[in-house]
């Protein structure tokens, strides 16, 4: 019988766990769409990291007012993007503004997808009265319009870092659990996860083991359009006068700085809503060529 | 309507279909030769993988934004098809060349009734007047035998049943009269008494109708009742094409003779005449070897010959008997000699009872919350899966549960395993009831002592974990070994026991081909050395020969660890291979149970005897009864007060089948049947399948054949 073997189509060394993320991620250079987004999204990043050694200024330094974009101040020193209503830099305001939204836009994506997944977990698995009570939960949340949510809630509860991000996690959290409830219902009734349960693996084994690596395609592609909608949010409550206290540069807090002169001196705002439309637009592009790659094969 | 030789349908010469995708172009159909004459019907048969539907889809010239026809010609009354424009193909398709699919459901738009769906068909196509269409519709609805047409026209897809949905397809296909019928897989969603129905119209209509039918089909036993000429195909071009009859008593291609050799004959035996499964597997479309595609799985491949290409060679050349077969040394192959004979065993012995399944019932709850319900008292109903389920399985012994899908053969498999409990009786494995024990409330000992095997290998295994890793947690929760050096030993072995190459140890699910998934599920069931296995349909997601292999490696398994295996399932043949005792299920419960050879003859239950008749057989050496069953499977919700097959029996003898649960008749001491016939005449009942006298399996015909014309070697 040993003839019966079905002989296996060649295949390359096993690989191991990280070298099968570095082939899925080689696989986005199938992509124009994906490699743009990433380059967009890679530009930003490395902006963050290396903002103290590219940002030509202090970002809280005054100098002159209102200097036009390409702009000399009167001791000489050169402005590329001009300075703002009280003479700091705008460039490197943008350059440093970038390291904010890079640390609580997926800071507080993150927490509101752990929430959400494991809300979403419990209600699709477990079923009965899971579901029911955090399916009521999710609704009454989405019911209200999110921008009068974040209002009440920081206005109430204070203006900081931690409320900002526990805002957005409770704004955003019923969404994720949709998607993640959703999949689990499919997901739950593979034959493997019955498998699992004839063997008497516990619920928690089962939910993170055998269900949600399953589930991750898109909740890729979701967190990547997710972090985009996050980065606007922060930049609103900026714009809002809700963000994140003073005095660090804040995209959204410059736009709503330069909002009142914006027709004198456009280029005030004009600045960081490129930065903002830039980075969310090269996130998004991202998830459309996360999409696009995972649905080839 | 005879066989018009003089009018050819369907000429296709030399086609070369291809798809494009990442890697490259993939050649998916080479070289594909066939004609068609009016009113013959050809069967299209081969493995998943080999080109069939591609074929097909070449032919409506519907290759999909990646596929191209990049070479030959496909002439349609005589007329290329490549010259044609669009409009004049659009003009054809449904017109004059029509398609049925294998998802009936999929084929009907679910938001419009059948009567909008159809009348658009006439009016499109024919330029009929909504009234005409409509006569038409009805007309074409009565000869696919729909009892109600005027109501099924008002009616939404989702109202009507599997095999009702199949008809109006069929019937849409033939308003407007076409001269050639696609149909891709036709019955292969549907369950086989629902099947046979559908076979048997399929052929009446191609008398009534003339049209040339093209039959796609991974089941031979379907061809030899529907197809006149049949071509065999493999990895993209046809191996063998000849008269039915011709192909099934001497088959020359030794593809073909291994398929037969795959497929559970009534003549195989699990003992005596093993199945024998094809080696290797389907190369893919870019890995083909050079020469003939099948040498590298082929017993008498030769080198020099078979490495070259081959063309078609003619075996006899009758016009109406013409047999042609892809294969350098076809005349120089002696099958007779060489009859590729599986090891034979000793038919095991069974043991002691393990289980013990007494009185089992599982009845679903169905609360129905509206007011009325609740003041009128009745807010409760409940869905009888399963109903007085009683059978005992002894250690080493094959126990098949067989019927068709709803009829609670899967709610009794998760009551076993413990992901349902039972509602009352009681399920006992080695004394213990287990019957209403949650699968968390089981010791981890008895959940090792009964696992089961899934039905669908893209499903069974977890995508996100090796395959190693998947077993060694298995071996690990089972507590069979401990150390992690002796846990990945114990994986090693277990994957050479079902026939894996050690290094499979690092594979992810989705690198692995169906019977290897399915393969990795058995060592999975078995690593915990279970007393039980259940195992549900594990073979009918499989292409034949893969199955033929699953099916005698979870043979050899069972064999080795003497385990008890319950073999759920609905193909028939399957369940006379290999099982030793067979129990029949219909509506939640047991219509008739004994060993194998008793069940499979007479004395029959009615619903036993309609299974047998709707199972199509590869071999023209058998001759079969048809019985048809009328009507649907009744609701589980809402069983017949009586017995549960007398809506559709053709044996009712009257009221009492109606107001009365049959009484349970033995005729044997474990061959017992639930019916109201009595027990003489039920043995009176003739034979379903009666094998001809002297009888001999095909391959020992070898050399009982006209003499060959050409091939000198």
């Amino acid at each position: 019988m040993s003839e019966l073997v079905e002989t296996a189509a060649p295949l390359v060394a096993p690989p191991s766990g990280l070298m099968r993320a570095f082939k899925s991620i080689g696989l986005l250079r199938e992509s124009w769409v994906g490699m743009v987004g990433a380059a967009m999204v890679l530009f930003w990043v490395l902006v963050a990291l290396l903002a103290p050694l590219i940002a030509p200024y202090d970002p809280l330094a005054n100098y002159q007012s209102f200097v036009k974009p390409g702009g000399v101040d009167a001791k000489g020193n050169y402005f590329l993007m001009g300075t703002d209503q009280i003479g700091r830099d705008i460039l490197s305001r943008v350059i440093y503004g970038t390291q904010r939204v890079l640390i609580y836009a997926p800071l507080a994506t993150m927490s509101a997808y752990v929430v959400g997944i494991i809300m979403g977990l419990l209600a699709a698995y477990r079923g009965g009265w899971w579901d029911t009570i955090l399916t009521r939960v999710a609704d009454i949340i989405l019911s209200f319009p999110p921008l009068v949510l974040y209002i009440v809630i920081i206005t109430q509860v204070g203006q900081s870092a931690f409320v900002i991000v526990a805002a957005i996690v409770l704004a955003s959290g019923p969404g994720i659990f949709r998607i993640v409830r959703g999949l689990v219902l499919d997901i739950k009734t593979r034959e493997y996860v019955a498998a699992a349960e004839t063997r008497g693996e516990s619920n928690f084994y089962i939910m993170f083991v055998e269900i949600l690596p399953n589930a991750r395609g898109p909740l890729i592609v979701d967190f990547c359009i997710r972090l985009g909608f996050v980065t606007i949010t922060i930049g609103i409550l900026a714009f809002l006068g809700l963000g994140l206290p003073p005095p660090d540069p804040d995209w959204g807090k410059m736009v709503n700085e330069g909002r009142a002169l914006a027709l004198a001196f456009p280029h005030m705002t004009l600045f960081p809503c490129i930065a903002i439309s830039s980075f969310v637009l090269g996130l998004n592009l991202l998830a459309d060529g996360l999409r696009e790659v995972a649905l080839r094969d | 309507m005879t066989i018009d030789y003089d009018d050819v349908v369907l000429e296709i010469e030399g086609l070369c279909l291809s798809y494009y995708i990442r890697a490259g172009e993939v050649p998916a159909v080479v070289d594909f030769d066939l004609k068609l004459h009016r009113g013959e019907s050809i069967g299209l048969v081969g493995e998943s993988g080999c080109g069939k539907s591609t074929v097909a889809n070449g032919i409506m010239r519907y290759m999909g934004a990646n596929g191209a026809i990049t070479g030959g010609s496909i002439k349609f009354n005589g007329r290329d098809m490549a010259e044609m424009s669009e409009e004049e193909v659009r003009q054809l398709r449904g017109n004059e060349i029509a398609m049925i699919y294998q998802e009936p459901m999929a084929a009907l738009n679910p938001s419009l009734t059948i009567a909008t769906q159809m009348i658009e068909v006439a009016v499109y196509h024919d330029d009929a007047t909504e009234e005409e269409a409509r006569a038409r519709s009805l007309q074409v609805l009565a000869d696919v035998h729909i009892p109600d047409p005027e109501r099924l026209l008002a009616s939404y897809p989702h109202q009507i049943s599997g095999g009702q949905q199949q008809r109006v397809v069929i019937a849409m296909a033939l308003l407007s009269n076409p001269s050639l019928l696609l149909l891709d897989e036709p019955t292969t969603a549907l369950d086989v008494t629902v099947e046979a129905g559908i076979v048997e119209l399929i052929g009446e209509l191609s008398e009534k109708y003339g049209t040339s039918l093209l039959y796609i089909s991974h089941n031979l036993g379907l061809m030899l009742e529907v197809c006149d000429r049949i071509a065999v195909m493999y990895s993209g071009d046809v191996v063998e094409e000849g008269h039915i009859d011709s192909i099934f008593s001497w088959p020359k291609h030794p593809y073909t003779h291994g398929l037969f050799g795959c497929i559970p004959l009534p003549h195989a035996d699990k003992n005596a005449r093993p199945l024998v499964a094809i080696k290797g597997q389907l190369p893919l479309p870019y890995e083909r070897p050079d020469g003939c595609n099948f040498g590298p799985r082929c017993d008498f491949y030769e080198e020099g010959s078979c490495d070259k290409m081959q063309a078609m060679e003619e075996v006899h050349t009758d016009e109406d008997d013409a047999h042609r077969v892809r294969c350098h040394r076809w005349n120089g192959i002696d099958h007779t000699a060489a009859i590729p004979k599986g090891p034979s065993h000793a038919a095991a012995t069974i043991g002691e009872t393990v289980l013990e399944v007494d009185n089992m019932q599982k009845y679903y709850e169905i609360r129905d919350n509206s007011l009325k319900a609740v003041i009128a008292g009745d807010n409760v109903r409940y869905v009888k899966a399963n109903e007085q389920i009683s059978f005992k399985a002894g250690k080493g012994e094959t126990v098949a549960i067989v019927g068709e899908s709803g009829c609670g053969k899967s709610t009794f498999a998760k009551v076993l395993m413990g992901l349902e409990t039972a509602t009352g009786g009681a399920v006992r494995l080695n004394g213990d009831d287990i019957g209403g024990r949650h699968v968390q409330s089981r010791t981890p000992k008895l959940l090792s002592s009964l696992q089961m095997v899934f039905q669908n290998p893209n499903d069974t295994l977890n995508p996100s974990v090796s395959v190693g890793n998947q077993i060694a947690r298995v071996v690990k929760r089972f507590g069979v070994e401990s150390e992690p050096a002796q846990i990945r030993e114990h994986v090693l072995k277990l994957l050479d026991t079902v026939k894996l190459p050690r290094d499979f140890y690092n594979r992810m699910p989705r690198q692995l081909s169906g019977g290897q998934k399915q393969r990795i599920g058995i060592a999975r069931a078995f690593a915990g050395k279970p007393a039980t296995v259940i195992a549900d349909e594990p073979i009918s997601a499989l292409d034949v020969s893969v199955a033929a292999a699953v099916t005698e490696l979870l043979m050899d398994i069972q064999r080795e660890y003497e385990t008890t295996l319950l073999f759920i399932s609905h193909d028939l043949a399957a369940v006379r291979y290999l099982s030793d005792r067979v129990v029949v299920m219909y509506l939640g419960g047991i219509m008739e149970r004994g060993t194998t050879n008793e069940v499979f003859a007479p004395p029959y239950h009615p619903y036993t005897e309609a299974l047998l008749s709707a199972v199509p057989i590869a071999d023209p050496q058998v001759e079969k009864r048809r019985i048809l069953l009328e009507g649907n499977l009744p609701s589980p919700l809402d069983p017949p007060k009586g017995c549960p097959f007398s809506t559709r029996c053709p044996r009712r003898i009257g009221a009492i089948c109606d107001d009365e649960i049959p009484p349970v008749q033995f005729a044997s001491d474990r061959h017992a049947i639930a019916c109201h016939i009595p027990m003489e005449e039920l043995r009176e009942v003739e034979p379903v399948i009666k094998l001809h006298e002297e009888h001999i399996p095909p391959e020992v015909l070898g050399g009982d054949q006209p003499t060959p014309v050409g091939g000198d070697d």
